[in-house]
């Protein structure tokens, strides 16, 4: 039952920066990317812009398989991403998944890698909070922005 | 930002620096700087989204603008074009930024030690007064030696 896999990658952003589901692991998707010139910092290196995309859509993308699966729709409102930086990502494809350490009605705190050539040595890891506003409730959130 | 001096012209390095890779494709570009402090504008574009049902630009490429602004802050106040590593870098987002609105992402270069520079930022969609985001950035200073 590959939930993950009928998940879309979601967004426009996420499609630009060539991210495709390859896997499924404890229900979130495995996203990866091919290396690209878009994709690249200085000559042959992957950029850090680039990285903290991938392990955000990763991110995104965990979430919206677990909201999927309890049935929830509710608006993400992104509240902060802290990237670490591990090792120097190579000209080779990349690969990220995320496990969501927490998620209650109102937030979600996910923790997020990303890995190239060997699982076992993240080039980096994030930690992303979310917040959500379910659409359906009607519900006076504070910030009709 | 002990020495400011003018060996790094982050006006004229952003035309070669940021019309190729992962800058060139985002569009970024030059928009103003100071001794210690370097702002770049990133365009609105539509395949830079960041839901399918809401129109606000995704949180992804703001990180890049505010990466990429922060590199040039650090090469400004030390004069020096070399080579540094992001070690750890934080975004809080305020409030998504405007439908169409180009965004300007401001990074200052606030301290230099030998092994680390550290740089603070944050990112406006035309109100300074009122950012989009805020970032914390650190990162390690790579000599010629060092890989």
């Amino acid at each position: 039952m590959s939930t993950a896999s009928k998940i879309d990658v979601s967004s426009a952003y996420a499609h630009a920066l060539g991210l495709t589901i390859v896997g499924e692991e404890n229900g979130a998707p495995i996203l990866a990317a091919d290396f690209a010139e878009h994709l690249e910092g200085r000559p042959t290196v992957l950029h850090g812009g680039a990285i903290a995309g991938i392990l955000e859509a990763a991110g995104y993308a965990a979430l919206h398989c677990q909201l999927g699966r309890l049935g929830r729709t509710p608006r993400l409102k992104p509240v902060n991403i802290t990237v670490q930086f591990l090792r120097t990502g190579q000209s080779i494809r990349t690969q990220a998944i995320a496990r969501i350490t927490r998620l209650g009605r109102r937030n979600a705190n996910i923790a997020v890698e990303a890995w190239q050539a060997s699982r076992d040595k993240p080039i980096a890891t994030a930690v992303m909070n979310i917040l959500m506003a379910e659409k359906d409730s009607g519900e006076n959130t504070g910030d009709t922005a | 930002m002990q020495n400011t001096s003018t060996e790094f012209d982050p006006k004229l390095a952003s035309r070669y620096i940021l019309e190729r890779a992962h800058a060139g494709w985002l569009g970024l570009q030059y928009h103003d700087h100071g001794p210690n402090w370097v702002e770049l504008e990133l365009p609105w574009r539509t395949d830079l989204l960041g839901g399918p049902d809401n129109p606000v630009l995704a949180s992804g490429p703001i990180i890049s603008l505010l990466d990429m602004a922060s590199g040039l802050s650090i090469w400004t106040t030390t004069g020096l074009f070399q080579p540094v590593a992001t070690l750890d870098l934080r975004v809080d987002y305020q409030r998504p930024a405007r439908e169409g609105a180009h965004v300007i992402g401001r990074a200052e270069c606030y301290k230099v030690t030998r092994s680390a520079t550290f740089v603070r930022g944050w990112a406006h969609d035309g109100n300074p007064d009122e950012p989009v985001a805020h970032m914390a950035a650190v990162f390690m200073n790579i000599s010629g030696s060092a890989s």
